[in-house]
C-alpha cells in the first residue's frame, strides 16, 4: 500500500486560499476551526514566502505518542484518524504537534477544550465509511471514494500536492530539474524522515 | 514577530459581529435545506463557471434533490484544469448562504418592509412612469452589471433603448475602459490580445499594475508554466511588493500615477540600444517617430526623478525584454485607473509594438479584466457610450440594430427625449452622483437631473467619493437595487424611505453564456433553481418590460414563458445576428454547449481542440468568430495574428482609422496574413470593395439580397446582417476588417502621443508646471475638473499617497465575498498598509486603530498593518470593505438577516477626485492623505 503524504511546494505557493477554503466546504468546517491554514512569512518583505499547512500525517506521529486517551491510529496509507469519541480535549496532541495541526471549538487553558478537529487526509474517521455520523464528526471520506483530498486538488497553482508520496515526490522533482531549483519540500524532514512505522492500531 | 495580514484573524468566531445573527433567517422564507451526502436522491453534476474573476474557472456541481451540496474539481476546464481560488473553492456559499436578500423590500420610515413581486414592480415602475412624464426619460440612470451573463448584459442595453435614455453603464467604466478605449484606438480591438494559456509561450512577462496572486489567482498556473518550463522572466512594476512581486525576478518600485514615465524610460534605453524591431515597425505601425521624440526626453535622470526607479534597473528591464522574446505585457487596475489612464494602456501598447511583440504566439498585451463577465458585458454594450458590439449611438449605428430587433427606428426614436440626447453619450457609472447634484444648467445633454436610481448588480463603495455619492442618495426620489445582496446602497445614506431591494439571483440558479478574459464564450448550466423568492435578471427585466409599456417590442424575437422568463437562446440568437464588429456571430449556443461538453478535447496551450467533435476549433471560440454560426469559424486565439489564415483564427492590425494621415500610408505595408490573395494592406470591407476585386459573384442570392437591402455597394461588413461579405472577404482569407498599420498616436485623443502628467493630488509640487494636468473640460454630459483640482496644494497636510487594491479573498465591493463565511473568516477587518516609517512619525503601533484622513474632509478608521510592502510615503487600502461610515458601523440599517459577516470602512471614502479624459474612468490609484492615532 502506498504511503500518503501532503508536499508543498513554497516556490509555487501564492497564498491564495483555495486549499482553506476548499477543506470548509467538503468537510463543513465551521467557523473558527481552521485545519488548514496559510502561513507567510517575512510578509511584504524580499524572500516572502507563504506555506499551506496542515496535519502532516506523520510517519512516527507525536500526537498519538503523547495521547492519554490513545484516540489515534494510524491506517494502512499512513494516514492518522483519531476517535472523537474517545477524546477528552486535553489539548496533549496539539502541544506535540510540530505543524500545530490540532484545533479545539473551544479556547480555555483549563479543562477540556471539546473534541479535538484536525485534517483527516480527506479520510473521514472511526465511523461507517460515507456515513453521516462520519461527515458530522470529521467530515468527507473521499479516500474510500477514490478521490484525493481536495485542498491539494483544487490548488490554484498545484503547490500543494497530495497522495502516494512516491508519485508526488516525483512531480516535485520534475519541476525542480525544470525550474533549476527547489523550495524545500517544506516540512517533510520533520513529518517522514522516519522510518513509517509498521504498527497500525485500529481502535 | 511581525504580523502578517492575517495576524488580524481572531481566534473564535465569537468575537465576529453578525455571526450570531446567522439564525436570524425570517421563518417565514425557508431555502431547500442545505444538502448533505446522505440525502437521498441521485448526484447531478453541472458545469457552471466561476462568478468572480474573469479567468473563467469551470465550477463542477454536485447537486441532490435540487440541493448543491459538493463541488468537484473541473478537471476537464483546459483553464483552471480542476483549480480554484478561495474565492472560486467557495462558491457553493452563494446559494446555500443565509445572508441573501430573500423577497422584495421596500425601506418604509426607515424599517424594511416585505412586499411581493408585483407590489414592487407597479410600485416602482409607477414612479418611474411618472418621473419619465415630468423629468424626460433621461432622469431614470439604469445601472447595470457585469455579473449580468452575455444575455442579460445585452438584454439590460436592448432595455435602456427602449426605456429611451444613454444613461445605462456598469462597472467596466472603473475597471479597464481605459484600457478598451487605449486599445482600441491603437489596433482595432480593446481586449485582451491572447490567452493566460498562451503565457506559456512567453520568454518575458512584464506586469504593470497587475497583481494576479490576489486578483486572478489562477492566472499565476500559467504563469509559473512559462517561468518554469519555459525560463520567462517574470518583471512586476508595481509601487507595492505585492505577492506576485514577491514571486518575480524583477521588482519595479514606481511611485504611483508615473507610468507613461516608466515606460517611456524603458523604451530610452530599447531606443538607445537599436533593440526595436525595426521591419516591424516600418510595416505595421504608424507614428513611432512620434513616439520617439517624446521618449528622448526620458533619460534615467530624468525619469529617476519622476518615477523613483533608477535608470540602472530601467535598463536592465529593457535588457531582459530585448533579449527574451516573445514577451508579453499583464496590466491591470493599477494602469487603468487613474486621470491618465488612457495615456498609460496606449504606452503599454507602443513598447509592444516597439518589440514586434503584437500578434504573436507569446507575446500580446495580456489585459487581465476583472469580474467574471465584465469583458461580455463590455462587447455587449451595457455602457452609455454605446450599444452592443461597439457600434457607438450614431444614427447609422441605431438604424442597424433597429434593422437587428425588427424595430421601425422612428418609434425608437419616439421613446427618447429627442434624437440628440438618443445620441449623445450619457452620464458614466464614475459619476452618476454628479449627474443627480450637479446644475442642469452645467450639463450638456441632460435636461433635469437624475431622479431615479437602479443599481443592478453594482457595488456602490467601488466608486470614488463616496460622500458625495451619500449626498446625491440622499436627493434621490427612489433608489432601486436588484441584486442578490442588500449591498452597501441599502445602507449607506440616511434615507428613510422609497429604497427597493429586489433579490436577483446568482449566475449558479440560471443559465446563459459567458465570455472570460481571453475573449472566449463558455456556457453556465443552471446549477440549482432560485432561491428564496429571488429571479434571474432577465425575468426582473420582462416583469419591468411589462409594465412600463415595451415588453412585446423589446421581446419580439424572443419566447418569454408565463413566469416572465424570456428563452436565454433566443437572445443569444439575437445579438448572434447583430455583433458583427467583433465577430460575436459564430458562437451559438449549440456551438458554446458543445465545447463545455468537450472540454477535455481542447490542448491546454494552443487551446485548439485536438480530434472529437469540434476538431480544430479554439476553446469558447475567442471572438471574433467571424461570419454566422454555420461557417463553423473556430475563433481567433491570438489577434493579429498573420502566421495564420483568418479562416483559422489568424488575422491583421484594423483598419479603423482610415486609409492615410498626413499623406502616409495607415495600411499594412507588403505583409498580410497566410494564405492572403491580397498580398499588402488593404482597407476594410464593403460591398463596393468587392465588387471592385470581382469577388461578389461569391455571394448567394439571399446575402446579396440581405445586402442591398441595407445599403447596397455601401453595405460594409458590420452592417451586412448576412454574413456575406464577411464570408466571401474569409474565403479569400481577407480580413473583413482590413489590414492596417496600429497607430502609435491617436490623433483623436486629447494626448495624441501619450504624455507623463502628474496626479491631481501630487506630492511632487515641484514637477506641476512641467508636467501639468488639462484643462476643465465638459464630456459626458458633465463638467469635469483638472487643473482646478491640481492647483491647490494639499500636499503639506496631507504629505502622503493614498492608492488602493485587492485582496485575493473578496471581489468588487464585496458584499458577496463578505456574506461568504468561508471568505469572510479569512479577512475580519479593514486595514492600511503603513510603511514603518511613517507608523513612527505619526506614533502608530502595529494593530492600532487610525484615522486616516482625506483632503476632501472625509476620514475612515482602520486598522494599521505596519509592513514594509509600501514605501515611505505611501499607504495602501484594500477597497472591498463597507458597510462602516467615518467610524460609524451600519450593521444596524442592513435588512435584518442580510447583514454581510464582515463589515468595515470603504478606503472609497477617503478616495477623491480625479476622472480620465477620455473614458471618465476614476482615479483610485493615487491621492493624498494623513494619518493619525484613533
Amino acid at each position: 500500500m502506498a504511503r500518503a503524504k501532503f508536499l508543498l511546494d513554497s516556490a509555487r505557493c501564492i497564498e491564495c486560499n483555495a486549499c482553506v477554503t476548499a477543506c470548509k466546504n467538503e468537510n463543513g468546517v465551521p467557523w473558527g476551526i481552521n485545519r488548514r491554514r496559510v502561513v507567510t512569512i517575512r510578509d511584504g518583505k524580499p524572500g516572502e514566502t507563504s506555506v499551506s499547512v496542515a496535519c502532516m500525517h506523520c510517519s512516527d506521529a507525536p500526537c498519538m505518542a503523547v495521547c492519554p486517551a490513545d484516540v489515534f491510529y494510524q491506517t494502512e496509507d499512513g494516514i492518522v484518524l483519531h476517535s472523537k469519541d474517545l477524546c477528552i480535549g486535553c489539548g496533549y496532541c496539539f502541544y506535540a504537534c510540530p505543524f500545530g495541526a490540532p484545533q479545539f471549538p473551544k479556547a480555555t487553558n483549563f479543562g477540556s477544550r471539546g473534541k479535538m478537529d484536525k485534517c483527516t487526509f480527506c479520510a473521514g474517521g472511526p465511523a461507517e465509511n460515507n456515513s453521516e455520523e462520519e461527515y458530522e464528526k470529521y467530515g468527507r471520506n473521499r479516500i474510500a471514494e477514490g478521490k484525493l483530498p481536495l485542498c491539494a486538488e483544487m490548488c490554484s497553482t498545484s503547490a500543494l500536492l497530495a497522495g502516494d508520496g512516491d508519485v508526488i515526490a516525483d512531480v516535485y522533482r520534475q519541476r525542480v530539474v525544470a525550474r533549476g531549483f527547489g523550495s524545500g519540500a517544506w516540512g517533510w524532514n520533520t513529518a517522514y524522515n522516519k522510518p513509517t512505522s509498521e504498527f497500525s492500531s485500529k481502535p | 514577530m511581525t504580523m502578517d495580514r492575517r495576524g488580524f484573524l481572531r481566534g473564535s468566531g465569537l468575537a465576529v459581529g453578525g455571526l450570531a445573527a446567522v439564525s436570524m433567517m425570517s421563518k417565514t422564507v425557508q431555502k431547500a435545506e442545505a444538502g448533505n451526502a446522505w440525502q437521498v436522491g441521485e448526484v447531478t453534476r453541472r458545469k457552471s463557471v466561476c462568478t468572480h474573476c474573469a479567468v473563467g474557472c469551470t465550477v463542477e456541481a454536485e447537486v441532490q434533490n435540487g440541493v448543491w451540496t459538493r463541488q468537484a474539481p473541473a478537471w476537464d476546464s483546459p483553464i483552471n484544469m480542476g483549480t480554484h481560488c478561495c474565492k472560486g473553492a467557495a462558491v457553493r456559499e452563494s446559494t446555500n448562504g443565509e445572508r441573501r436578500a430573500k423577497y422584495p423590500m421596500e425601506l418604509v420610515g426607515g424599517k424594511w418592509e416585505r412586499r411581493t413581486w408585483d407590489e414592487a414592480i407597479n410600485k416602482i415602475g409607477d414612479e418611474m412612469l411618472k418621473i419619465r412624464k415630468e423629468s424626460g426619460p433621461d432622469s431614470v440612470y439604469w445601472l447595470g452589471s457585469a455579473k449580468h451573463n452575455n444575455e442579460q448584459a445585452y438584454l439590460f442595453r436592448k432595455f435602456a433603448a427602449y426605456w429611451g435614455t444613454n444613461n445605462v453603464d456598469h462597472q467596466a467604466r472603473i475597471c479597464h475602459s481605459t484600457t478598451v478605449a487605449g486599445v482600441a484606438n491603437t489596433w482595432g480591438y480593446g481586449a485582451m490580445t491572447n490567452s493566460f494559456n498562451d503565457m506559456h509561450n512567453s520568454k518575458a512577462i512584464l506586469m504593470v499594475g497587475a497583481n494576479p496572486t490576489e486578483a486572478h489567482p489562477v492566472a499565476m498556473r500559467h504563469v509559473f508554466k512559462a517561468t518554469e518550463e519555459n525560463g520567462a522572466k517574470l518583471i512586476v512594476c508595481d509601487p507595492r511588493f505585492t505577492r506576485t512581486a514577491a514571486k518575480a525576478h524583477e521588482h519595479v518600485r514606481l511611485r504611483p500615477g508615473t507610468d507613461v514615465a516608466l515606460i517611456w524610460g524603458i523604451l530610452w534605453h530599447i531606443f538607445e540600444n537599436g533593440w526595436e524591431d525595426t521591419n516591424y515597425i516600418q510595416t505595421r505601425v504608424w507614428g513611432m517617430d512620434q513616439i520617439r521624440t517624446e521618449v528622448a526626453k526620458w533619460d534615467p535622470k530624468t525619469t529617476e526623478d519622476v518615477t523613483g526607479v533608477t535608470g540602472e534597473q530601467l535598463a536592465r528591464v529593457a535588457k531582459t525584454l530585448a533579449d527574451n522574446k516573445p514577451g508579453t505585457i499583464v496590466w491591470c487596475m493599477g494602469g487603468t485607473q487613474h486621470t491618465t489612464g488612457n495615456n498609460n494602456t496606449r504606452a503599454y501598447c507602443v513598447l509592444q509594438l516597439a518589440l514586434g511583440n503584437i500578434g504573436v504566439s507569446g507575446g500580446g498585451a495580456n489585459i487581465f479584466r476583472g469580474h467574471d463577465n465584465v469583458q461580455g458585458a463590455t462587447d455587449l454594450g451595457v455602457l452609455s457610450h454605446t450599444l452592443p458590439g461597439y457600434y457607438g449611438l450614431s444614427t447609422g449605428a441605431w438604424k442597424h440594430w433597429s434593422r437587428v430587433w425588427g424595430e421601425d427606428y422612428n418609434w425608437l426614436k419616439g421613446q427618447f427625449a429627442n434624437q440628440k440626447e438618443m445620441e449623445a453619450i450619457g452620464i458614466p457609472v464614475s459619476r452618476w452622483f454628479d449627474g443627480v447634484l450637479e446644475d442642469p444648467k452645467n450639463m450638456e445633454n441632460q435636461p433635469n437631473p437624475i431622479r431615479a436610481m437602479v443599481f443592478w448588480g453594482h457595488a456602490p463603495n467601488s466608486q470614488t467619493r463616496l460622500p458625495d455619492m451619500r449626498k446625491a442618495m440622499m436627493k434621490l426620489d427612489m433608489l432601486v437595487i436588484v441584486d442578490p445582496y442588500p449591498t452597501v446602497s441599502a445602507v449607506l445614506s440616511d434615507r428613510t424611505d422609497n429604497v427597493w431591494v429586489l433579490p436577483a439571483t446568482t449566475q449558479f440558479e440560471t443559465y446563459g453564456s459567458v465570455t472570460n478574459s481571453n475573449r472566449s464564450l463558455q456556457w453556465r448550466e443552471k446549477v440549482v433553481d432560485p432561491v428564496f423568492e429571488s429571479l434571474p435578471d432577465h425575468t426582473i427585466m420582462a416583469k419591468f418590460a411589462k409594465k412600463l409599456g415595451f415588453a412585446k417590442e423589446l421581446f419580439r424575437n424572443i419566447e418569454v414563458s408565463s413566469a416572465d422568463e424570456p428563452k436565454i437562446e433566443d437572445i443569444t440568437a439575437e445579438f448572434n445576428r447583430g455583433m458583427w464588429t467583433i465577430g460575436y456571430t459564430g458562437q451559438s449556443p449549440e456551438r458554446i454547449k458543445a465545447h463545455m461538453a468537450n472540454q477535455k478535447t481542447f490542448d491546454r496551450t494552443t487551446l485548439q481542440a485536438v480530434g472529437g467533435p469540434v476538431d480544430g476549433e479554439y476553446y469558447g471560440m475567442p471572438w471574433p468568430s467571424w461570419g454566422t454560426p454555420e461557417m463553423k469559424h473556430p475563433g481567433t486565439p491570438n489577434l493579429y495574428d498573420m502566421s495564420k489564415p483568418v479562416s483559422k483564427g489568424g488575422l491583421t492590425f484594423r483598419a479603423r482609422f482610415g486609409v492615410e494621415r498626413n499623406g502616409q500610408n495607415l495600411l499594412a505595408e507588403g505583409v498580410y496574413s497566410k494564405d492572403s490573395e491580397i498580398k499588402d494592406g488593404y482597407p476594410e470591407f464593403t460591398m463596393q470593395m468587392l465588387m471592385d476585386l470581382g469577388w461578389d459573384g461569391d455571394l448567394t442570392a439571399d446575402e446579396r439580397k440581405a445586402i442591398d437591402a441595407v445599403a447596397g455597394p455601401k453595405t460594409n461588413w458590420k452592417t451586412d446582417l448576412s454574413g456575406g461579405i464577411q464570408r466571401v472577404a474569409i474565403k479569400h482569407e481577407c480580413a473583413p476588417f482590413g489590414n492596417a498599420k496600429a497607430r502609435a498616436v491617436v490623433w483623436t485623443f486629447p494626448d495624441p502621443v501619450p504624455i507623463h502628467r502628474e496626479p491631481l493630488y501630487t506630492p511632487r509640487r515641484d514637477l506641476v508646471a512641467k508636467y501639468p494636468t488639462y484643462p476643465d473640460r465638459t464630456f459626458y454630459r458633465l463638467p469635469t475638473l483638472y487643473e482646478s483640482i491640481q492647483k491647490v496644494d494639499y500636499s503639506k497636510d496631507f504629505p502622503i499617497i493614498l492608492t488602493s487594491g485587492r485582496l485575493v479573498e473578496y471581489e468588487g465591493g464585496g458584499d458577496e465575498t463578505r456574506s461568504n463565511p468561508w471568505l469572510a473568516e479569512l479577512q475580519q477587518e479593514m486595514f492600511a498598509e503603513i510603511n514603518p516609517r511613517d507608523a513612527n512619525d505619526n506614533g502608530i503601533s502595529e494593530g492600532a486603530w487610525i484615522w486616516l484622513n482625506s483632503p476632501t474632509g472625509a476620514k475612515v478608521k482602520v486598522k494599521a498593518l505596519v509592513t514594509e510592502r509600501v514605501k515611505p510615503g505611501v499607504v495602501f487600502m484594500p477597497f472591498h470593505f463597507g458597510g462602516w461610515y467615518e467610524g460609524e458601523d451600519l450593521r444596524s440599517k442592513y435588512p435584518p438577516g442580510a447583514d454581510p459577516y464582515v463589515l468595515g470602512e470603504s478606503s472609497n471614502t477617503a478616495q477623491t477626485y480625479g476622472y480620465d479624459s477620455v473614458t471618465q474612468m476614476q482615479e483610485t490609484k493615487v491621492t493624498l492623505c494623513n494619518i493619525t492615532a484613533a
